[in-house]
């Protein structure tokens, strides 16, 4: 059976991908999808005051007050609308994100597991200092550095993740480099170049694969954590991280206001963790869990 | 086994140079002036240099780390730039307080999460398997920040006035203060006795046990639940999967089915056999969640205003304040690679057949 058809026989697998499908879709379609701009401004538009509660017609809100699913921010700013926008924002984050860690971690693992000796040693003691900080501290101190901004806080992010992914990908490059096949292309006169692209990388990776779907994930959870503390995404950014961040004094009066962009992180995380949990399973059974 | 415990920290000292580096280059590199920052902008450029140079800023950079470095190896961790107080002083006050919430966050992810991994494992693809999957999947997609103002905002607005209120800031209630243990006693005046008591009496529940104030002790630990569940819930669900999973594996072995089989009490065989085999994962496990709690820590005393050692790295490093970033970063550090290490060495208690050499 092949992977795709065991992915889809995982329940965690298809649950996975519902969501995200729904999260591309509203992504994708988000003007069509808002009925507002995302930092559209409706004082003087509609007689609504800011922090309004979600004025929903189906669920009894009086049909002659503006409708606003998910209610009104403390910037007179529909709430749904800057939800939906903000999905664009999470992909983006994800995918960026982790794209460059792999790459750079792609790169420097694969220096270290197939050179190997004192320059394997150096990337590899490097990132070890780097493991030694809990993530979140030297993120913010990059973000301290950078300047704080979406674009500093995932190069932040994407730096404490890079060692993950050199590990792993270090770790499949040692067991790969003493395969007879390497052997038997290094005695056919293939240079390394040759044998790296076409021989050691494409059987390294499906374990990255899994790592990097349940990476997705864990980088958008850290991105909202330092837009939290006011490193990562800037105002008016409808990112959501920062969303929460900016009414969470709030919370008491407008608690829909931090409710529901935390929400929508955590489905969104759930969504890569559950589709990274099927693809492992049908990438690799041995690392079932 | 003194032997291994050494060349663990001899290995350890390259990362902990490393650290050393990083630190100091990463708080040179934050952008801005530290005069200007800590004097204010109206600060003249004479005042600045005397500032400086009393701070020993005007030296090179090379020349900063290696005074850096030898105050080190003396204990000395500098002096706050904003408190104007020693780093040690202020660590002794602060990092208490991170100590016990992710010590009860930890400790409360373990006695859920084990025996839920475990229920999970023996009853495999039952209602109960596939429910606390899901909840540890859930738990592990869970914003702390955003579970933390959630708990804040049910426990302390919605069940206000019933037996359920929790308090949603700070770790005690107007009125009360921690009375250190060796003032209760006699021992020290205030600010007399030596840090490491200092640091004991600011681990207010353990302070209230000893000194037998309960009421202050019940109010600690009131205000401690929603900070460490919050904290909790990612540890607690990775610490599930991993319990379950490698539980999971061990049952498949021909000695758990040996031991059935020449009639061992289920409890037995559960305990004894199977859990005691699972156990080494599990910790590695446990033990990478130290770096988990630190970082939910940051975020975790940011929303329940609590001054700890993660709140307060935060606001040195917006603030530029040199010495506590390296400090505290150091101690952090240093206590990460002890923790490490005592992972390491507890393998050999766990599995005889790893023998350190």
């Amino acid at each position: 059976m092949t992977a795709v058809k065991r992915l889809f026989r995982q329940h965690s697998g298809i649950a996975g991908m519902i969501i995200l499908g729904v999260l591309v879709l509203t992504a994708v379609f988000a003007p069509i999808i808002a009925p507002y701009g995302p930092n559209e401004v409706l004082i003087g538009k509609e007689n609504i005051r800011k922090r309004a509660k979600p004025c929903i017609h189906l669920l009894g809100c009086p049909a002659d007050q503006p409708q606003h699913l998910a209610g009104v921010d403390g910037n007179v700013r529909d709430e749904f609308s800057r939800l939906v926008y903000g999905s664009r924002i999470s992909i983006f984050i994800g995918f960026v994100t982790i794209g460059f860690a792999i790459i750079t971690g792609t790169f420097l693992g694969t220096i270290a597991g197939y050179v190997g000796g004192t320059t394997s040693n150096i990337i590899m003691r490097t990132l070890d200092v780097v493991l030694a900080f809990p993530f979140l501290l030297l993120a913010i101190a990059i973000v301290a550095i950078l300047g704080p901004g979406l674009v500093n806080a995932m190069m932040a992010i994407a730096i404490v993740n890079i060692p993950t992914y050199a590990r792993v990908i270090r770790a499949s490059v040692l067991s790969v480099r003493e395969e007879e096949y390497i052997t038997a292309a290094l005695s056919i006169g293939a240079g390394h170049r040759r044998i790296l692209l076409q021989h050691v990388l494409p059987n390294a990776f499906p374990p990255l694969i899994v790592l990097a779907t349940l990476g997705i994930g864990t980088a958008i959870l850290e991105t909202a954590g330092l837009s939290f503390l006011g490193l990562g995404s800037q105002p008016p950014d409808p990112e959501w991280g920062a969303m929460l961040a900016s009414e969470r004094n709030q919370v008491f009066s407008a608690p829909h206001l931090v409710f529901l962009p935390g929400l929508a992180i955590m489905l969104t995380v759930l969504g890569f963790n559950l589709l990274g949990d099927g693809l492992r399973d049908a990438l690799d059974p041995r690392l079932r869990l | 086994m003194l032997k291994y415990i050494f060349h663990r920290i001899i290995y350890s000292l390259p990362v902990l140079f490393g650290v050393l580096l990083v630190t100091f280059v990463l708080a040179r590199s934050v952008p801005g002036d530290p005069c200007k920052s800590i004097l204010g902008e109206k600060a003249t450029a004479d005042v600045c240099a005397r500032f400086l140079h009393e701070k020993g800023l005007d030296r090179s950079i090379a020349e900063q780390f290696v005074i850096y470095l030898n105050d080190l190896a003396h204990g000395n961790f500098g002096e706050s730039i904003r408190f104007h107080r020693p780093i040690t002083q202020i660590l002794v006050e602060r990092l208490p307080l991170t100590v016990e919430l992710g010590f009860t966050a930890l400790i409360l992810a373990c006695l859920i999460g084990i025996p839920l991994g475990m229920i999970s494992a023996l009853k495999h693809n039952s209602a109960a398997d596939i429910a606390t999957m899901v909840g540890a999947n859930v738990g592990v997609s869970m914003p702390v920040f955003w579970l933390g103002l959630m708990l804040a905002y049910v426990f302390a607005l919605l069940l206000k006035d019933t037996p359920f209120w929790l308090p949603p800031s700070g770790r005690l209630s107007a009125g009360l203060s921690s009375m250190p243990f060796y003032e209760v006693w006699g021992w020290y005046d205030k600010g007399d006795a030596p840090k490491l008591l200092q640091f004991v009496s600011n681990l207010y529940i353990f302070n209230a046990f000893i000194t037998g104030d309960w009421q202050l002790m019940r109010d600690a630990i009131k205000h401690l639940i929603l900070p460490s569940v919050a904290l909790s819930t990612i540890p607690m669900a990775v610490i599930a999967r991993m319990t379950r999973s490698s539980m999971l594996q061990v049952t498949q072995m021909d000695y758990v089915r040996t031991a059935r089989a020449k009639g061992l009490h289920e409890r037995v065989v559960i305990f004894r056999h199977i859990f005691r085999n699972a156990l080494l994962p599990l910790v590695t496990v446990i033990g990478l969640q130290f770096g988990v709690i630190f970082s939910g820590a940051i975020l975790t005393e940011t929303i329940f205003s609590l001054a700890g050692v993660g709140r307060s790295l935060y606001e040195a490093i917006t603030a530029r304040d040199y010495p506590i970033i390296q400090g505290f970063t150091v101690v952090i550090a240093i206590g990460y690679i002890v923790l490490n290490l005592l992972v390491d060495l507890s393998y050999g208690f766990l599995d005889p057949r790893i023998r350190i050499e």
